[in-house]
């Protein structure tokens, strides 16, 4: 399953996307750890499998949230993408 | 040499007639829905005033989102380049800049003499402009001017949740609803504005001294909020909502040197 | 109070020719939502009862009042159940639910039976959020998004232009439906800016229809691009409120070059019915009451 946790608003879409056939493979949950903001947490989730996430109430603001590892110029790679060993983290922007 | 900077903002159209590097005069008034008219009038009238015709003129330079619609106009600029320009001439130290305007939020990375060196904007999206605080104090029924006041009166800490103008809309209701003091509602408000404001300067960086210009200037709870969020405090110039229409003034000063 | 955007009546249904005592396997979803509640019994797999009534102030108290009303004068009661479980908004606040269930799962699950096993694409549109899930032949999500951090593609939003113009919010569709032509859609996405854009379009002489053509059109547009992220592929189906409005549902039909599915049932049910039907998988994989009552 691809969850994409986020929004779109006027200014643009922000969205997180996580695909959970690749994630519940992984067992090291790197991400919950590796994002500054705190936004990730392992569950299990509606069919059973022990997945990533992002918490609930994280999620109407990821924009904001993320903007630090967003910098504009000389931006090195995401944290929680280069900690995610299954490779199941996408940023849409 | 007389040179003029016209700034037609979202909301008001600025004029700032500039005289040898000395402000002579600056005026605003609502820009509408005839922005080439307003800004017109405002032309002629603010002429008028310093008794001044057009032949006096050396040069006019338009920025801000109807920059365009200014047709006497013979330079553009963007109102990054422009604020960035005038906050080099105020505060020639400062190399971030937080511009609020009616629309539009915007932060500034300048370099030296003030020349533009990266921009983040927030726009398209009333949550993180000066339309957010008008709605809001739309539904507490107040004016912008009294929700900024009393915001420094809160004592309480209020969360807010939603970050959409329309939801936070309803959400200030509930808490009305719920008995929560005005003043406490006013601060969470502001609060929720900075900390969108201060993430979205993160990526240009922090670098203080920090310069705030623009309309949300003059909200004395919006600068509070925003100086605990960054942990310092802003620098704001007298009249901060002129800075564009200034930086224009400049730059046509510069350009018909 | 909660607002409510689309007129819908309170109700509740029972299937009279289905004798729940001959059944097996009971079990029950009840959907918490901000507006409304609804409860669902299905029996053996087939739907059996439902009630669709208003969220009160109290999330437990609605659950419960939803579920009574369901099995009114059915002579079943919550002892009778293999499984129940929760969904919505308050899906946690079920004080007898087995499980909590996300609404996403429970809307994919219920669509499909709802649907049949064709549909791929659910668009949800409520009162103060977005849905739009993609899902197997057997009813498991895909892919997925919501929305609810933006006003704009949701019923609130809509309810703020219905405001602007003075018309009641159920005719807002047959409204903007009345045009010679589509004019072009409304350029801000953003609510708060549409709204000062209408209120200019006004003062320039259009017309209510048109001001209202050029709003559904933009929504439309805007709920195609949340579509586009997940990818829609048909049969394709849009349930909540704004299912019932028109001007919006042609203008995506139109932009999609689709048709929506008709639905069999009330699409309020649609995830309360997929929290009981995984109710009844979790009790085929031997995870039901053991102490539940004998009919």
């Amino acid at each position: 399953m691809k969850a994409n946790y986020g929004y779109m608003d006027g200014s643009g879409e922000y969205y997180i996307t996580i695909d959970t056939d690749k994630c519940m493979e992984c067992s090291e949950h790197f991400c919950v750890k590796a994002c500054p903001a705190g936004l990730f947490r392992i569950i299990e989730d509606d069919y059973e499998d022990m997945v990533a996430e992002i918490i609930p109430n994280k999620r109407q603001a990821i924009k904001y949230d993320c903007a630090p590892c967003k910098p504009l110029e000389d931006r090195p790679e995401l944290p929680c993408m280069a900690a995610c060993t299954p490779q199941a983290i996408e940023h849409s922007w | 040499m007389v040179t003029i900077g016209i700034d037609v903002g979202a909301k008001n159209a600025k004029i700032l007639i500039l005289k040898d590097g000395e402000i002579l005069i600056s005026k605003y008034r609502e820009s509408g829905f005839d922005q080439a008219g307003v800004t017109t009038a405002l032309l002629d009238e603010t002429l008028a005033e310093l008794k001044l015709t057009r032949d006096d003129i050396t040069s006019i330079c338009s920025t801000g989102a109807g920059r365009k619609a200014v047709t006497f106009a013979n330079e553009v600029v963007t109102e990054v380049s422009a604020t960035s320009r005038a906050t080099f001439e105020m505060y020639p130290e400062v190399r971030t800049v937080i511009d609020v305007g009616a629309e539009e939020g915007r932060a500034i990375r300048c370099g030296e003499r003030g020349k533009v060196e990266d921009f983040a904007i927030n726009e398209k999206c009333a949550a993180g402009s000066g339309a957010f605080t008008e709605a809001m104090a739309r539904a507490l029924e107040l004016t912008v001017e009294e929700l900024g006041k009393i915001s420094l009166d809160s004592s309480a800490s209020v969360p807010m949740n939603a970050q959409c103008a329309v939801f936070a809309e309803s959400e200030v209701i509930s808490l009305l609803h719920a008995n929560t003091a005005k003043q406490d509602i006013a601060k969470a408000i502001h609060d929720a504005i900075a900390s969108r404001i201060v993430s979205m300067t993160r990526r240009v960086g922090l670098n203080k001294p920090i310069a705030l210009v623009g309309g949300m200037a003059r909200n004395v709870g919006f600068v509070h909020s925003l100086n605990a969020a960054i942990e310092d405090e802003v620098l704001i110039p007298d009249s901060p909502e002129m800075t564009a229409a200034y930086g224009a003034a400049l730059i046509a000063a510069e350009r018909a040197a | 109070m909660a607002k409510e955007f689309w007129r819908w009546k309170e109700y509740n249904w029972q299937d009279e020719n289905l004798n729940w005592r001959d059944g097996k396997v009971i079990t029950g979803g009840v959907d918490v939502g901000s507006v409304s509640s609804q409860a669902v019994v299905m029996v053996d797999g087939e739907l059996f009862a439902f009630s669709n009534m208003r969220t009160g102030s109290d999330s437990p108290n609605s659950a419960l009042n939803a579920m009574n009303w369901a099995l009114e004068n059915t002579g079943m009661t919550l002892d009778h159940f293999d499984f129940i479980v929760g969904t919505g908004y308050g899906r946690v606040n079920v004080p007898f639910a087995d499980k909590a269930i996300t609404e996403i799962a429970c809307h994919a699950r219920g669509g499909n039976y709802m649907y049949g096993p064709t549909v791929r694409t659910i668009l949800d549109m409520g009162g103060q959020d977005c849905k739009a899930i993609l899902c197997d032949e057997r009813g498991k999500v895909t892919n997925f998004l919501m929305n609810d951090k933006c006003a704009a593609g949701t019923g609130r939003g809509m309810e703020v232009f219905a405001d602007l113009l003075g018309v009641s919010i159920e005719d807002v569709g047959d409204l903007s439906l009345d045009v010679d032509e589509e004019p072009p859609p409304v350029s801000s996405t953003c609510v708060v800016f549409a709204k000062s854009e209408a209120a200019g379009l006004l003062r320039e002489g259009w017309s209510q229809s048109r001001v209202l053509a050029a709003y559904c059109s933009a929504m439309a547009h805007r709920v195609f691009t949340l579509l586009e992220r997940v990818g829609v592929s048909p049969d394709f189906a849009i349930t909540g409120g704004i299912a019932k409005n028109i001007g919006v549902v042609s203008r995506i039909e139109r932009e999609l070059n689709l048709t929506a599915l008709k639905p069999k049932h009330d699409t309020q049910i649609a995830g309360a019915l997929g929290a009981a039907l995984f109710g009844k998988a979790l009790v085929e994989k031997g995870k039901g009451r053991k102490n539940k009552a004998v009919a």
